[in-house]
């Protein structure tokens, strides 16, 4: 399973970044984590810009990274109780259009980390309501990581490694029930 | 003026839906106050000695926003990629004059549950090309809840957007095969 990872923070150091890091070190052997880098070379979206055949180089490269990936792996921090701007801005992008997106029916599984108390709550919510409007198929299976600065700087974390290897596992039993018809169940 | 007769059992043989007009429809509450409806335009239906089965495409779900007819097929609310159709089966149809009753199963988003639609049965009569026409208007009500459908969102008084019970109806014309003269 080839997943991609969206880190919402830019910034050298990020803690969002260093948990897809540390997503794709407690991977399984079949499972290849790969952070996406071109984030930051994604210029706003401008509905002038966006032209069928003609977008920005930066964002033919996102949705080619998008439509590649069997799954995708986001880790967010949160800005004034939110979504970064950064990976907003990206997702609106590869939301166009709604029918064509390359997210459309792929299973997304988000992360979110602060260095408050909350963990990011709000910003991973706020991600999953866009993620789900841009068709993908959004999981709840999470791991959201409070006080980061001080957790991620602990050293190995066994806990942590665990949570994120049940995340990648639900990405992965998506991924096979996307490949087979589903049963029906009755209530 | 011409008359239709009282009917007190289901027609026998074989009628199959004429889609032009037809309609398969649902119509929920939305943002408290009014009645947002839609429509999938591509079904099928019969009647074949007394059972009525029916299927509709999700991807053919009609509403008058091209974004809302991309993300009611996402896996917020119908997923098409793995639930493509809606189906229905009846178990047992029941007609007292005009009026019908039927029980049987719907499946949403790959959940069967039993459901009873309530309606009218008109006809059948002749149409102008000698076929023989029958109407069934039925309606069900049920909790989107319990197939899996249940995107919903907040709005700034605390309600949600989206109420639980959707109306379901299917308004059917239903052409008696082999009777064309």
């Amino acid at each position: 399973m080839h997943v991609l990872a969206l880190s919402g923070s830019l910034r050298t150091g990020s803690h969002s970044t260093e948990l897809l890091r540390l997503a794709a070190a407690a991977a399984p052997d079949d499972v290849d984590v790969v952070l996406y880098e071109g984030l930051k070379e994604i210029p706003p979206y401008d509905a002038d810009d966006d032209l069928p055949g003609d977008q920005p180089a930066a964002v033919e490269r996102f949705k080619a990274a998008l439509a590649g990936a069997d799954a995708v792996l986001v880790a967010t921090p949160e800005y004034n109780h939110s979504i970064p701007g950064v990976l907003k801005n990206a997702l609106d992008w590869a939301s166009r259009p709604i029918l064509d997106s390359p997210v459309r029916n792929t299973p997304v599984a988000v992360l979110s980390s602060s260095t408050g108390m909350f963990g990011g709550v709000w910003a991973a919510a706020e991600t999953r309501k866009v993620l789900g409007a841009l068709g993908a198929r959004v999981l709840e299976e999470t791991v959201t990581v409070p006080r980061a600065h001080e957790r991620l700087a602990e050293g190995p974390d066994d806990v942590l490694a665990e949570g994120l290897r049940a995340v990648l596992g639900a990405l992965a039993h998506e991924v096979s029930l996307s490949a087979e018809p589903l049963l029906e169940r009755a209530v | 003026m011409s008359t239709v007769a009282q009917r007190t059992g289901v027609p026998t043989g074989t009628w199959t839906v004429d889609p032009v007009h037809s309609s398969i429809g649902f119509a929920v509450k939305h943002n408290t106050v009014m009645t947002f409806k839609g429509e999938f335009g591509d079904f099928d239906a019969s009647l074949v000695d007394g059972r009525l089965e029916g299927t509709a495409r999700v991807a053919s779900v009609q509403v008058d926003d091209p974004n809302l007819v991309g993300h009611l097929q996402t896996p917020d609310f119908f997923d098409a990629e793995r639930h493509p159709e809606l189906r229905f089966a009846a178990s047992s149809i029941d007609v007292d004059g005009g009026h019908v009753t039927v029980a049987g199963e719907l499946t949403i988003k790959g959940t069967t549950a039993p459901v009873e639609l309530e309606g009218t049965i008109s006809g059948p009569v002749t149409d102008g090309y000698g076929n023989e026409r029958l109407g069934l208007d039925l309606e069900t009500t049920v909790n989107r809840h319990d197939y899996g459908v249940s995107w919903n969102a907040d709005l700034p008084g605390g309600d949600a957007m989206l109420a639980d019970d959707v109306l379901l109806t299917a308004n059917l014309a239903l052409i008696q095969q082999g009777s064309q003269s």
